[in-house]
Protein backbone atom coordinates (compact mmCIF):
# COMPACT_ATOMS: atom_id res chain seq x y z
CA UNK A 1 0.00 0.00 0.00
CA UNK A 2 1.08 3.34 -1.07
CA UNK A 3 0.66 6.60 0.57
CA UNK A 4 -2.64 5.53 2.50
CA UNK A 5 -3.95 8.27 4.35
CA UNK A 6 -6.46 7.02 6.65
CA UNK A 7 -7.36 9.76 8.32
CA UNK A 8 -7.15 13.04 6.59
CA UNK A 9 -9.32 10.90 3.93
CA UNK A 10 -12.04 10.06 6.28
CA UNK A 11 -11.93 13.12 7.58
CA UNK A 12 -12.51 14.96 4.29
CA UNK A 13 -15.11 12.73 3.71
CA UNK A 14 -16.65 13.46 6.98
CA UNK A 15 -17.00 16.85 4.95
CA UNK A 16 -18.16 15.60 2.41
CA UNK A 17 -20.91 14.10 4.12
CA UNK A 18 -21.57 17.23 5.60
CA UNK A 19 -21.93 19.22 2.25
CA UNK A 20 -24.07 16.64 1.27
CA UNK A 21 -26.55 16.77 4.11
CA UNK A 22 -26.72 20.93 3.96
CA UNK A 23 -27.88 20.43 0.69
CA UNK A 24 -30.26 18.41 1.41
CA UNK A 25 -31.69 20.02 4.94
CA UNK A 26 -31.32 23.54 3.36
CA UNK A 27 -32.13 22.55 -0.38
CA UNK A 28 -33.68 19.59 -0.66
CA UNK A 29 -31.23 18.00 -3.06
CA UNK A 30 -28.81 15.15 -4.34
CA UNK A 31 -25.29 16.70 -4.21
CA UNK A 32 -24.42 15.40 -7.61
CA UNK A 33 -22.02 17.20 -9.34
CA UNK A 34 -21.82 15.85 -12.53
CA UNK A 35 -25.86 16.88 -12.92
CA UNK A 36 -24.67 20.32 -10.99
CA UNK A 37 -22.41 21.56 -14.05
CA UNK A 38 -24.76 19.65 -16.82
CA UNK A 39 -27.82 21.84 -15.28
CA UNK A 40 -25.50 25.00 -16.14
CA UNK A 41 -25.20 24.12 -19.63
CA UNK A 42 -29.21 23.52 -20.52
CA UNK A 43 -30.25 25.83 -18.19
CA UNK A 44 -33.86 25.98 -16.65
CA UNK A 45 -35.94 29.02 -14.77
CA UNK A 46 -34.38 29.04 -11.26
CA UNK A 47 -31.69 26.25 -11.97
CA UNK A 48 -28.76 28.36 -12.68
CA UNK A 49 -27.61 30.53 -10.36
CA UNK A 50 -27.39 27.77 -7.37
CA UNK A 51 -25.29 25.56 -9.11
CA UNK A 52 -22.69 28.12 -10.38
CA UNK A 53 -22.60 29.37 -6.69
CA UNK A 54 -22.20 25.33 -5.70
CA UNK A 55 -19.42 25.29 -7.98
CA UNK A 56 -17.68 28.20 -7.07
CA UNK A 57 -17.64 27.17 -3.60
CA UNK A 58 -16.07 23.86 -4.81
CA UNK A 59 -13.41 25.69 -6.38
CA UNK A 60 -13.35 28.14 -3.26
CA UNK A 61 -12.99 25.63 -0.70
CA UNK A 62 -10.33 23.47 -2.20
CA UNK A 63 -8.16 26.96 -3.37
CA UNK A 64 -8.29 27.92 0.51
CA UNK A 65 -7.05 24.44 2.15
CA UNK A 66 -4.38 24.28 -0.42
CA UNK A 67 -3.44 27.92 0.05
CA UNK A 68 -3.41 27.08 3.94
CA UNK A 69 -1.13 24.10 3.30
CA UNK A 70 0.23 23.99 0.24
CA UNK A 71 2.02 20.92 1.39
CA UNK A 72 -0.47 18.76 0.47
CA UNK A 73 -1.07 19.72 -2.83
CA UNK A 74 1.24 19.44 -5.91
CA UNK A 75 -0.78 19.69 -9.50
CA UNK A 76 -0.12 17.23 -11.71
CA UNK A 77 1.58 18.58 -14.86
CA UNK A 78 3.16 16.84 -18.16
CA UNK A 79 0.28 14.29 -18.77
CA UNK A 80 -0.53 13.57 -22.09
CA UNK A 81 -2.99 16.20 -23.60
CA UNK A 82 -4.36 13.25 -25.80
CA UNK A 83 -5.49 11.35 -22.69
CA UNK A 84 -6.21 14.22 -20.87
CA UNK A 85 -9.10 15.39 -24.01
CA UNK A 86 -10.45 11.71 -24.37
CA UNK A 87 -10.18 11.47 -20.26
CA UNK A 88 -12.80 14.42 -20.42
CA UNK A 89 -14.86 13.25 -23.42
CA UNK A 90 -15.82 9.89 -21.94
CA UNK A 91 -16.30 11.43 -18.27
CA UNK A 92 -18.56 14.10 -19.80
CA UNK A 93 -20.59 11.55 -21.82
CA UNK A 94 -20.38 8.85 -19.28
CA UNK A 95 -21.87 10.58 -16.44
CA UNK A 96 -24.91 12.36 -18.78
CA UNK A 97 -25.28 8.58 -20.07
CA UNK A 98 -25.63 7.15 -16.33
CA UNK A 99 -27.39 10.12 -14.98
CA UNK A 100 -24.48 10.41 -12.28
CA UNK A 101 -20.54 10.06 -11.09
CA UNK A 102 -18.73 9.78 -7.85
CA UNK A 103 -20.99 11.91 -5.70
CA UNK A 104 -24.14 11.38 -7.09
CA UNK A 105 -24.21 7.54 -7.20
CA UNK A 106 -21.38 6.79 -4.92
CA UNK A 107 -22.01 8.54 -2.41
CA UNK A 108 -25.87 10.26 -2.30
CA UNK A 109 -26.83 7.24 -4.36
CA UNK A 110 -25.66 4.46 -2.24
CA UNK A 111 -26.32 6.31 0.87
CA UNK A 112 -30.09 6.13 -0.41
CA UNK A 113 -29.93 2.62 -0.58
CA UNK A 114 -30.68 2.85 -4.16
CA UNK A 115 -29.61 -0.15 -6.67
CA UNK A 116 -29.69 1.92 -9.62
CA UNK A 117 -26.61 3.91 -8.11
CA UNK A 118 -24.91 0.73 -6.70
CA UNK A 119 -24.94 -0.89 -10.07
CA UNK A 120 -23.51 2.29 -11.32
CA UNK A 121 -21.11 2.65 -8.54
CA UNK A 122 -19.78 -1.20 -9.01
CA UNK A 123 -19.71 -0.71 -13.07
CA UNK A 124 -17.73 2.09 -12.69
CA UNK A 125 -15.20 1.02 -10.06
CA UNK A 126 -14.79 -2.02 -12.19
CA UNK A 127 -14.05 -0.21 -15.42
CA UNK A 128 -11.72 2.42 -13.77
CA UNK A 129 -9.91 -0.18 -12.30
CA UNK A 130 -9.66 -2.49 -15.59
CA UNK A 131 -8.89 0.85 -17.11
CA UNK A 132 -5.44 1.24 -15.06
CA UNK A 133 -4.91 -2.20 -15.23
CA UNK A 134 -4.15 -1.73 -18.91
CA UNK A 135 -2.25 1.16 -19.11
CA UNK A 136 -0.11 0.75 -16.13
CA UNK A 137 0.45 -2.91 -16.57
CA UNK A 138 -0.38 -4.16 -19.88
CA UNK A 139 0.87 -1.52 -22.03
CA UNK A 140 2.70 1.46 -20.85
CA UNK A 141 1.50 5.19 -20.86
CA UNK A 142 4.70 6.29 -23.78
CA UNK A 143 3.97 3.19 -25.73
CA UNK A 144 0.18 3.57 -25.99
CA UNK A 145 0.52 7.01 -27.72
CA UNK B 1 -32.10 33.45 -2.15
CA UNK B 2 -31.33 32.16 1.18
CA UNK B 3 -30.83 28.70 -0.87
CA UNK B 4 -28.06 30.39 -2.74
CA UNK B 5 -26.22 30.87 0.86
CA UNK B 6 -26.61 27.86 1.81
CA UNK B 7 -25.39 25.98 -1.84
CA UNK B 8 -22.74 28.40 -1.29
CA UNK B 9 -21.55 26.64 2.10
CA UNK B 10 -22.32 23.29 0.80
CA UNK B 11 -19.89 23.56 -2.07
CA UNK B 12 -16.99 25.19 0.00
CA UNK B 13 -17.38 22.34 2.41
CA UNK B 14 -17.31 19.69 -0.04
CA UNK B 15 -14.27 21.93 -1.92
CA UNK B 16 -12.66 21.69 1.76
CA UNK B 17 -13.25 17.53 2.02
CA UNK B 18 -11.81 17.20 -1.17
CA UNK B 19 -8.75 18.77 -0.45
CA UNK B 20 -8.10 17.49 3.12
CA UNK B 21 -9.31 13.61 1.74
CA UNK B 22 -6.07 14.09 -0.89
CA UNK B 23 -8.75 13.47 -3.61
CA UNK B 24 -7.50 16.62 -5.51
CA UNK B 25 -3.94 14.13 -6.60
CA UNK B 26 -5.11 12.06 -9.93
CA UNK B 27 -2.38 9.65 -9.20
CA UNK B 28 -4.05 9.14 -5.81
CA UNK B 29 -6.96 8.17 -7.05
CA UNK B 30 -5.18 5.84 -9.95
CA UNK B 31 -3.46 4.02 -7.20
CA UNK B 32 -6.84 3.36 -5.48
CA UNK B 33 -8.27 2.06 -9.24
CA UNK B 34 -4.48 0.16 -9.38
CA UNK B 35 -5.45 -3.28 -7.33
CA UNK B 36 -2.75 -5.01 -8.90
CA UNK B 37 0.19 -2.40 -8.53
CA UNK B 38 0.54 0.24 -5.58
CA UNK B 39 -2.90 0.06 -4.00
CA UNK B 40 -3.74 3.00 -1.69
CA UNK B 41 -7.45 2.65 -0.15
CA UNK B 42 -8.00 6.11 0.59
CA UNK B 43 -10.56 6.93 -2.01
CA UNK B 44 -12.45 3.82 -0.27
CA UNK B 45 -11.73 5.60 3.56
CA UNK B 46 -12.95 8.90 1.36
CA UNK B 47 -16.43 7.31 0.81
CA UNK B 48 -16.48 5.41 3.90
CA UNK B 49 -16.61 8.72 5.88
CA UNK B 50 -18.97 10.24 3.25
CA UNK B 51 -21.38 7.46 3.00
CA UNK B 52 -21.90 7.57 7.08
CA UNK B 53 -23.09 11.09 7.33
CA UNK B 54 -24.95 10.65 4.38
CA UNK B 55 -26.71 7.29 5.18
CA UNK B 56 -28.13 9.23 8.55
CA UNK B 57 -29.27 12.35 6.32
CA UNK B 58 -31.42 10.43 4.02
CA UNK B 59 -33.08 8.38 6.84
CA UNK B 60 -34.05 11.76 9.14
CA UNK B 61 -33.99 14.62 6.84
CA UNK B 62 -36.80 13.68 4.17
CA UNK B 63 -38.94 13.01 7.05
CA UNK B 64 -39.38 16.64 7.02
CA UNK B 65 -42.48 17.91 4.64
CA UNK B 66 -39.64 20.66 2.96
CA UNK B 67 -36.25 21.43 3.04
CA UNK B 68 -35.53 24.77 5.09
CA UNK B 69 -35.36 27.07 2.41
CA UNK B 70 -37.18 25.71 -0.60
CA UNK B 71 -41.08 24.24 -0.88
CA UNK B 72 -39.92 20.32 -1.96
CA UNK B 73 -37.66 18.03 -1.97
CA UNK B 74 -36.07 17.25 -5.51
CA UNK B 75 -34.85 13.56 -4.75
CA UNK B 76 -34.33 10.59 -7.97
CA UNK B 77 -37.36 8.68 -8.00
CA UNK B 78 -36.16 6.17 -11.14
CA UNK B 79 -35.24 2.56 -10.37
CA UNK B 80 -34.82 0.62 -13.10
CA UNK B 81 -31.34 -0.19 -14.16
CA UNK B 82 -31.33 0.77 -17.75
CA UNK B 83 -28.87 -0.30 -20.12
CA UNK B 84 -28.27 3.41 -20.64
CA UNK B 85 -27.19 3.45 -16.37
CA UNK B 86 -24.97 0.47 -17.38
CA UNK B 87 -23.08 1.28 -20.66
CA UNK B 88 -22.77 5.34 -19.13
CA UNK B 89 -21.10 4.71 -16.24
CA UNK B 90 -18.73 1.87 -17.50
CA UNK B 91 -17.51 5.01 -20.30
CA UNK B 92 -17.47 7.21 -17.08
CA UNK B 93 -15.24 4.33 -15.55
CA UNK B 94 -12.81 4.21 -18.41
CA UNK B 95 -12.06 8.15 -18.64
CA UNK B 96 -11.96 7.70 -15.46
CA UNK B 97 -9.47 5.33 -15.05
CA UNK B 98 -7.58 7.03 -18.13
CA UNK B 99 -6.70 10.53 -16.06
CA UNK B 100 -8.14 9.96 -12.67
CA UNK B 101 -10.25 13.15 -12.41
CA UNK B 102 -13.99 12.98 -11.73
CA UNK B 103 -16.02 15.65 -12.00
CA UNK B 104 -15.33 16.78 -8.41
CA UNK B 105 -12.19 17.35 -7.77
CA UNK B 106 -12.06 17.96 -11.72
CA UNK B 107 -13.79 21.29 -10.97
CA UNK B 108 -12.55 22.08 -7.75
CA UNK B 109 -8.73 22.42 -8.87
CA UNK B 110 -9.47 24.63 -11.11
CA UNK B 111 -8.04 27.22 -9.11
CA UNK B 112 -4.76 25.48 -8.36
CA UNK B 113 -4.00 23.07 -10.70
CA UNK B 114 -1.61 23.21 -13.85
CA UNK B 115 -2.74 23.53 -17.59
CA UNK B 116 -4.13 19.79 -17.34
CA UNK B 117 -6.86 20.34 -15.68
CA UNK B 118 -7.87 23.24 -18.26
CA UNK B 119 -7.50 20.70 -21.33
CA UNK B 120 -9.75 17.73 -18.88
CA UNK B 121 -12.51 20.12 -17.91
CA UNK B 122 -12.73 21.97 -21.36
CA UNK B 123 -13.19 18.31 -22.64
CA UNK B 124 -15.52 16.76 -19.79
CA UNK B 125 -18.15 20.14 -20.68
CA UNK B 126 -17.84 19.42 -24.33
CA UNK B 127 -19.05 15.37 -23.56
CA UNK B 128 -21.55 17.10 -21.54
CA UNK B 129 -22.56 18.92 -24.66
CA UNK B 130 -22.43 16.07 -27.22
CA UNK B 131 -24.54 13.87 -24.94
CA UNK B 132 -27.17 16.84 -24.64
CA UNK B 133 -27.34 17.06 -28.81
CA UNK B 134 -27.39 13.34 -29.60
CA UNK B 135 -29.08 11.37 -26.64
CA UNK B 136 -31.57 13.77 -24.15
CA UNK B 137 -34.58 12.55 -24.61
CA UNK B 138 -36.95 15.06 -25.73
CA UNK B 139 -39.26 16.59 -23.11
CA UNK B 140 -37.19 14.64 -20.15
Amino acid sequence: MENFTPYTAFSGGILIGLSVTIMLFFNGRITGVSGIIAGLLAPKTGEWLWRLIFLIGMISGSTLFVYLYPETFTPRAGFPTPLLVIGGLLVGFGTRLGNGCTSGHGICGIARLSLRSIVATVIFMLSGAVTVFITRHIMTTGAFL
Amino acid sequence: MKHLLSSLIAGTVFGVGLALSGMLDPNKVLNFLDFSGHWDPSLALVMAGALVVSFIAFRVIPKRVTPVFEDTFRLPTRSDISIRLCVGSAIFGIGWGLVGYCPGPAISVLGIGSGDIFIFTASMLAGFLIYHFTMEKKGS
